[in-house]
């Protein structure tokens, strides 16, 4: 009996064994040679870094492994040193960065969409501002004919539906920047708070993106809030935000990258910086940047010295691979700062590990 | 039964029986026969050559499941050879020398818990045991927390159906003058192969799918890597994260990928039944 | 039912060898057993450590209050212990009179010729990764299930009535019910498989004498076959159960994943394992990481209770 199972399993394996033959000859697929680089955690920027993966291994060598475990995964494998490096969108203050022995840096900026299911309306032809959605999500306004909205959307066809409110179940960046923002603009959300996730007083919970958009498509009425390239590749019905300027402004990648070029990081110890509210006229309220963790003192410079390589040659040559997957690169300026952090990071002699070529 | 005819609402009882068996059935068929069809639709589009010779790719490149599908493989192989190795004897233990010893009780008790631990847990539980003082994720603790969620289906499945084989069956070989270890192997565990075979198969298909577990000991891994030491790619992941991003090529690998599963435990429940005999039953 | 097997043990004519292999093979046996106790402890210990921050802030509350606030590091159980009750509870009592009636239908009703094919086919509803049951759950029965179930029952609910109550909801399909059904198809299997091999092993003689004296199927199966695999029809009603407590995927997917109390069958809710599915992997807080290892360990004592109470209503079933 036992040695039947055997025999299927056997058999299964006789079934892969031909693919593996083939694979020699696309020649592409050969098992790597060199070292392989494992990083991990933030779902957010994990295809581009895929992205980013492929095209330097093609270009050289360099074979660097990234998975999408979570924010938070990431945070607790770098400090468990399961891995090269961690990532994080929502970046550690300071003084954790400190406490650990870790050093942050952005790569890659994105935002967050509010979308709603409203017959009749077009991508951009519902107007909210910040408090506005915090009292749709604190369940204050439970009517699309409520006079606040109606004062905002002066001329549009809004059905009078009740709103179902669509927020993310799972842990994630994307709750923790839109919580963040609330936070900011409105005082009445200081109640909930802001995390990746929180006790939501109202609506129900989509797992993942696409969670949340399926949920909102699915319910004539519905609200949430998704990432950026969710909103565009599913032609989603998105809402206008008031920006701190008072500007109504669509998000765009062009209004991503101002709100990021409005901020100063030169004054943001350990890149701790939220984009969110920026000041200028263009700036999307909701935009924030996607971290990388590395432990300052390194046991092991050549995998260190890799890493950063990765990520030098990813700002010098992905950024419109980037924009091609409607990530929004950043600016020279922060590209800038972000190689000079990089002397903190040391290997065994103390010495730092790389050096970019400037 | 307090009809006036007696025969009558007995009559009545069958075919409301009958008919309901029918339509049990029926029903199971229709909404395997929904989720097929929904996986086939979805997911023949991403179905190419490509898919078996080629590595996961980045969104926008072109790229298979190789990778993926090797990865799997190997996991599942470990894990199913070491499962059924353990869950077999320890389902013979209960069923043949444990009986009703407060031990026995105790193990039957446990397995059945560790039934339904959820996969999480078992993948948190191995992360703790082998990835984070190993310094690193392995294709080897993948396998070793699929093969905890596979043993205990098959210990409870053997041991139900070691235990409804006849004493007389026991008594003729040992009768015969063989020892009973020969008696457990040559003639129970023969007796009881089809549904020990069944408890097997359940158990490759519980795990065959399983994301959770995997996602904190196998990780995944975005190139080919034949090194089950090192972190391993996996199908179940990849579905995972491409089903729910935002880029379509990577959801029709998705959905080609959960086809892939899908044709998989067929073909080895197929291979499996054929290479036994069904039960005769008139 | 369990058989005496000690005339085995007692039987004549066996060699030296022979006893060395038998005491090898039943120390195997046991290490195996005592490998799956090890398992399990070790399973608890690494749980009990990990949620012991948990236990130490909240205590008893734990297990009794409801708010899940991951910003003010309040956490309570409860709800998802309720919707982990509710859920499991429910898709067995969908998925059990049809296992077995899938199962009855394979062994005593189904043409020979069709016997093979649909099993096997059964048996594929086990092997489907439990994502796809998720994306199918959420992009196809969602929405069905909202159109033709749930909107026709709350149209249908006289107002004021314990009805409305039960069927108060947003109609989007993404509910404690349609979770629960969900559920009940992916274990179906499960217990369909394991009762179909158990009715197998019921030797011919037994039910061909009960025919003899005139019953029907139905009478067969009821005062015969049932009885004679009670206790291994036990074990396939755990293995399902088991399946149900613990899936994690398709439930996040279709559930609605609201903590707290569900409030009627079209509430959103959540469950132990899908609480944990979500929140894990992006908690940072040591107490909301701990929180969230509690909660599984709950999960373990919540099937040591289920199995408990199985355990004690059979045993007074089989002696009586």
């Amino acid at each position: 009996m036992i040695r039947r199972v055997f025999l299927a399993l056997a058999a299964t394996a006789a079934l892969a064994a031909p693919l593996a033959g083939c694979s020699g000859k696309g020649g592409e697929a050969k098992a790597p040679a060199g070292p392989q680089i494992s990083g991990a955690g933030a779902t957010f920027p994990a295809p581009l870094y895929a992205k980013w993966a492929e095209a330097q291994k093609q270009a050289t060598g360099l074979t660097l492994n990234y998975q999408a475990i979570g924010s938070g995964g990431g945070i607790k494998q770098i400090e468990a040193k399961t891995v090269a490096f961690g990532a994080s969108d929502k970046p550690l203050k300071p003084e954790d960065l400190e406490k650990n022995g870790l050093l942050q840096f952005p790569t890659v900026m994105g935002g967050v969409v509010p979308v709603a299911n409203l017959p009749g309306v077009t991508p951009g032809g519902l107007k909210l501002t910040g408090p506005l959605l915090a009292d749709i999500y604190l369940g204050k306004v439970t009517k699309w004919s409520d006079p606040a909205i109606a004062a905002l959307n002066a001329g549009a066809k809004l059905p009078n539906l009740p709103i179902t409110v669509v927020h993310r179940s799972d842990g994630s960046g994307t709750s923790f920047l839109f919580t963040s923002y609330l936070t900011t603009v409105a005082p009445q959300w200081a109640k909930v708070g802001a995390s990746d996730s929180v006790a939501w007083p109202a609506g129900l919970g989509g797992k993942g993106n696409d969670g949340v958009a399926a949920m909102v498509k699915q319910t004539p009425g519905a609200i949430g809030y998704v990432e950026y390239a969710y909103a565009k590749q599913n032609g989603m019905t998105y809402a206008l935000l008031q920006n701190a300027s008072g500007a109504f402004v669509a998000p765009t990648a062009a209004n991503f990258a101002a709100a990021a070029a409005g901020a100063d990081w030169t004054k943001a110890p350990g890149f701790y910086l939220l984009l969110l509210n920026q000041p200028g006229k263009d700036a999307w309220p909701i935009t924030g940047a996607t971290f990388i963790l590395m432990h300052r003192q390194q046991s092991d410079a050549a995998t260190a010295k890799a890493v950063l390589s990765f990520y030098d040659w990813a700002f010098k040559n992905g950024d419109a691979q980037a924009q091609a997957l409607d990530y929004v690169p950043l600016p020279d300026a922060v590209k800038t700062l972000v190689r000079q952090s990089w002397s903190g990071v040391v290997g065994p002699d103390g010495k730092p590990v790389y050096q970019p070529a400037s | 039964m307090s009809a006036g005819s007696p025969r009558l609402s007995r009559r009545a009882a069958e075919y409301a029986f009958l008919v309901f068996c029918w339509l049990a059935t029926g029903l199971a068929l229709v909404a395997l026969a929904a989720i097929l069809w929904a996986l086939f639709k979805q997911g023949v589009g991403g179905l190419n050559l490509a898919v078996f010779t080629r590595s996961t790719p980045a969104p926008g490149s072109e790229g298979g499941l190789l990778n993926a599908i090797l990865g799997s493989v190997m996991m599942c192989v470990v894990a199913m050879a070491g499962a059924v190795a353990v869950g077999v004897m320890a389902g013979t233990w209960l069923a043949e020398f444990a009986k009703d010893s407060a031990y026995g009780k105790v193990v039957r008790f446990v397995n059945d818990v560790l039934l339904s631990a959820p996969s999480i847990l078992v993948g948190l539980f191995v992360y703790e045991l082998l990835v984070r003082p190993m310094k690193g994720f392995s294709g080897y603790a993948g396998a070793a927390a699929l093969a905890l969620l596979a043993i205990p289906v098959i210990v409870r499945t053997t041991e139900d159906v070691l235990r409804l084989q006849p004493v007389a069956l026991r008594e003729a070989s040992v009768a015969l003058g063989a020892p009973v270890w020969k008696t457990i192997l040559a003639v129970v565990w023969k007796a009881a192969q089809g549904g020990m075979l069944t408890g097997a198969l359940l158990a490759f298909a519980r795990i065959s799918g399983e994301t959770a577990p995997l996602l904190f000991t196998a990780l995944n891994n975005q190139f080919l890597s034949l090194d089950l030491g090192k972190p391993t790619a996996n199908l179940p992941v990849v579905i995972f994260q491409y089903a729910l991003s935002a880029y379509d090529d990577w959801r029709r690998l998705a959905w080609a990928g959960a086809m892939l599963i899908a044709v998989a435990v067929l073909a080895v429940t197929i291979i499996a039944r054929l290479s036994t005999r069904e039960p005769k039953r008139s | 039912m369990s058989a005496e097997t000690d005339q085995v043990e007692t039987a004549p004519a066996r060699t030296a060898k022979g006893v060395v292999f038998d005491r090898t093979f039943e120390a195997l046996c046991f290490a195996a057993a005592t490998l799956l106790l090890t398992a399990l402890g070790g399973l608890i210990v690494s749980l009990a450590i990990g949620g012991w921050p948990a236990f130490r802030t909240f205590g008893l509350r734990f297990f009794y209050t409801s708010t899940w606030d991951p910003v003010q590091e309040v956490y309570g159980a409860s709800g998802a212990i309720v919707g982990t009750l509710i859920t499991s509870a429910l898709a067995l009592a969908f998925a059990l009179p049809f296992a077995l009636g899938v199962a009855i239908f394979l062994v005593e009703l189904c043409p020979e010729r069709l016997r093979r094919p649909i099993g096997t086919a059964v048996e594929l509803l086990a092997g489907i990764p439990s994502i796809v049951y998720g994306m199918w759950g959420l992009f196809v029965f969602a929405p069905w299930f909202a159109k033709h179930v749930q909107m026709p029952a709350m149209m249908a609910s006289p107002p004021g009535s314990v009805w409305e109550k039960l069927t108060a909801g947003v109609p989007n399909g993404a509910n404690i019910l349609s979770a629960s059904l969900i559920l009940a198809i992916m274990i179906l299997p499960f217990i369909a498989a394991t009762m179909r091999e158990l009715l197998l092993t019921i030797p011919p003689a037994v039910r061909e004498s009960a025919y003899g004296l005139g019953s029907t199927t139905f009478e067969v199966i009821r005062k015969v076959s049932i009885p004679y695999v009670r206790s291994g029809a036990v074990g396939a009603i755990m293995l399902g159960l088991g399946r149900a407590l613990g899936e994690t995927m398709a439930v996040t997917f279709i559930i609605g994943n609201a903590h707290g109390f569900p409030s009627s069958l079209f509430a959103s809710g959540a469950t132990i394992a899908s609480t944990i599915a979500n929140e894990f992997a992006e908690a940072t807080g040591e107490l909301h990481t701990a929180s969230l290892v509690a909660l599984g360990l709950v999960l373990f004592i919540i099937t040591f209770a289920v199995l408990a109470l199985a355990r004690l209503l059979i045993g007074r079933q089989a002696h009586s």
